[in-house]
């Protein structure tokens, strides 16, 4: 296998331009869409496989389901476009809102009418200012060919869409989160039940979609749910847009067929480890995901293959290592992001990813006990299930997967004092981001953790 | 700063944010943006601002402002340099680039330039991460920055475009 493109198709033009989207059969999808009832356009999302692509792997069309039918809802439905891709290695959405930016405006419309909703919300990640700019233009122009506001394309039906900036926050990606954000609270989590389905924003039935999984929409609806179903293999249909960082000589998005071995993507189409390296680990889905060995990258890319080798393809960040990195260095650069990102709301997430930094910088520098390996782990386990949102989750399971799977490389932290990279590691000195709020005065809280070796 | 020549003054450019959404509360963040874009800041002048436009109380919109990253409750520079130090970054040498800004700036991480014209942060992931280092500049990304690269940005920044870019 190699690439398949659908929605990278036609990368030889410039499709932020309507006219160039509409020559390749852009909205051509939402006019079929018009064309069946709401149902049929959700049935046909249904059958084609395709899973939410922002991390959880949800399927689509049942998600969407979930939205109580029109007649039946206490209040308005509406739809949020979740484009607060922030989880660590995940560049995939920014590219699409930058290519086929009119790809995420029709699938949205698409799944806006499908749950009969009058009002989309774009929540799109703040650091995002050119996505912004393009996205915003695109807008523009789908309002000004009448694809976006009342009676569109003569179907009687309208809908407007909002495209709302973040500001910073790697919680406002959790959905919950994003709907308090997008209301004008802090962005904290709610706790499930109600569902967004029942009560989101505004207490409103909502359906909250990922930017690659509204832009596969017309695709969908263009080959017909169970034609698309056939790319991929079972369970997990179609293509997706992964993106490869790292050690690793070509990173960049590259969108594939589900079930392509990781092997084919890091060393095929990413070039292989560069500088003669040998590879160490691979992390196949953002940084909240458990990690691979380089024994494991043979393993394919695809939902069920990850959950049997203990990982998930999450936000399909596909973060490849190379044998300089230290795992406790890496573990602590990980645990410094999520206790900077936890909102602080749930005890567990709050206390425990600063208890795990805590650890992980004692035994990096050997100042940590043996118990404190265990007690690390018992961290992990007393984060993960107890908080209202994945991000503890998040923060733990990796953490816990570096200390499984690299149990040796931590023990010699203690038994030798130190790191036994010396200041060689790949990861030596990498400082955590500042508060940046209180920069000036607290310019300490971000540790130059490593200085010690 | 709202009655600046040419601009709508915040209180009414937010209420027309404001119409776009439901509940009005919504506008809260957009305000904030736009309020920052005019003071360069978010001074407790331009929290009230917001706060008025929109009939929340000021310590509302601070405790909205506090939980951001984005939003500076603090003078910052004019030029905002945010290096990405997540791992994606970090494995190909965003700690190099990091250096380099504080030694070309004089400053650490975390720090405004006495000048007034630059601060420097480290941030986590930009979203850039197949083409790291990723360094935003008044974001505006630079992708493939090497620490060689860095005195090339410094300068041109110091002769440069008020934008940044």
């Amino acid at each position: 296998m190699a690439l398949r493109e659908l929605l990278f198709e036609h990368g030889d033009r410039d499709l932020t331009q309507i006219g160039e989207y509409r020559a390749v059969g852009g909205y051509e999808s939402l006019r079929t869409a018009f064309g069946m009832e709401r149902d049929a356009v959700i049935e046909d999302v249904l059958n084609s496989g395709l899973k939410g692509r922002g991390g959880a792997g949800f399927p689509a069309g049942r998600k969407a389901g979930f939205i109580p039918k029109p007649g039946r809802r206490h209040a308005p439905a509406y739809l949020t476009v979740n484009a607060d891709e922030s989880e660590p290695g995940t560049f995939k959405d920014r590219e699409i809102m930058l290519r086929i930016p009119h790809a995420v405006i029709e699938g949205s419309l698409m799944a806006a009418y499908g749950i009969d909703a009058g009002q989309v919300f774009i929540y799109l990640r703040g650091e995002y200012l050119k996505e912004f700019e393009v996205m915003k233009a695109a807008l523009e122009e789908a309002r000004a060919e009448g694809l976006v506001g009342d009676d569109i394309l003569g179907s009687g039906w309208g809908c407007t869409i909002v495209l709302h900036r973040g500001a910073g926050a790697y919680i406002c990606g959790e959905e919950t989160a994003l709907l308090e954000s997008l209301e004008g609270n802090r962005g904290q989590p709610r706790s499930k039940p109600p569902f967004p389905a029942i009560s989101g924003v505004y207490g409103a039935p909502t359906l909250i979609n990922n930017v690659e999984t509204l832009a596969t929409y017309p695709f969908v609806i263009r080959m017909g749910g169970a034609e698309y179903a056939k790319l991929g293999v079972e369970n997990s249909a179609g293509t997706r847009v992964f993106s490869l960082s790292g050690n690793v000589a070509n990173g960049g998005n590259y969108e594939l067929e589900l079930g392509t071995p990781l092997r084919e993507l890091i060393y095929d189409i990413g070039g292989g480890i560069p500088g003669g390296r040998q590879l160490k680990a691979v992390i196949p889905g953002g940084s909240s995901v458990p990690v691979l060995t380089a024994e494991e990258v043979d393993t394919r890319l695809d939902f069920d293959a990850m959950a049997e080798a203990g990982t998930m393809l999450g936000s399909g960040a596909v973060i490849v290592i190379d044998d300089r990195a230290c795992m406790v260095q890496l573990g602590l650069r990980v645990a410094q992001f999520y206790l900077h990102e936890s909102c602080g709301k749930c005890t567990p997430c709050r206390e425990g990813t600063r208890w795990m930094v805590q650890i992980l910088k004692k035994l990096e520098e050997g100042t940590a006990e043996q118990g404190e390996l265990d007690l690390l782990l018992n961290v992990c386990d007393r984060i993960l299930g107890n908080c209202l949102c994945p991000l503890g989750d998040a923060a733990a399971m990796p953490i816990a997967s570096y200390v499984a799977k690299f149990r040796e490389e931590y023990q010699r932290h203690i038994d030798e004092g130190g790191c036994p990279f010396g200041g060689e590691s790949s990861l030596a000195g990498v400082l955590a981001p500042v508060d940046q709020h209180h920069a000036h005065q607290r310019a300490q809280i971000e540790v130059p953790v490593h200085e010690l070796a | 700063m709202s009655a600046e020549a040419g601009l709508v003054p915040l209180f009414e450019a937010v209420q027309a944010i404001a119409e776009q959404y439901p509940v009005r509360r919504s506008a809260v963040m957009p305000a904030l943006h736009l309020a920052q874009e005019r003071h360069g800041w978010l001074p407790p002048e331009a929290i009230r601002e917001v706060a008025d436009a929109l009939d929340l109380t000021p310590a509302y919109v601070q405790s909205i402002a506090s939980f951001y990253d984005m939003y500076h409750l603090e003078p910052v520079g004019r030029h905002e340099i945010a290096v990405c130090t997540n791992i994606s970054c970090a494995l190909v040498g965003a700690q190099d680039v990091v250096e380099a800004f504080e030694g070309e700036l004089g400053i650490s991480a975390g720090e405004t330039s006495e000048d007034g014209e630059f601060s420097l942060s480290t941030f986590e992931c930009l979203g850039g991460c197949g083409w790291g280092t990723v360094v935003a500049v008044n974001w505006r990304y630079r992708e493939r920055v090497s620490a060689a690269d860095v005195p090339g940005i410094v300068g041109e920044l110091r002769g440069g475009t008020a934008d940044g870019t």
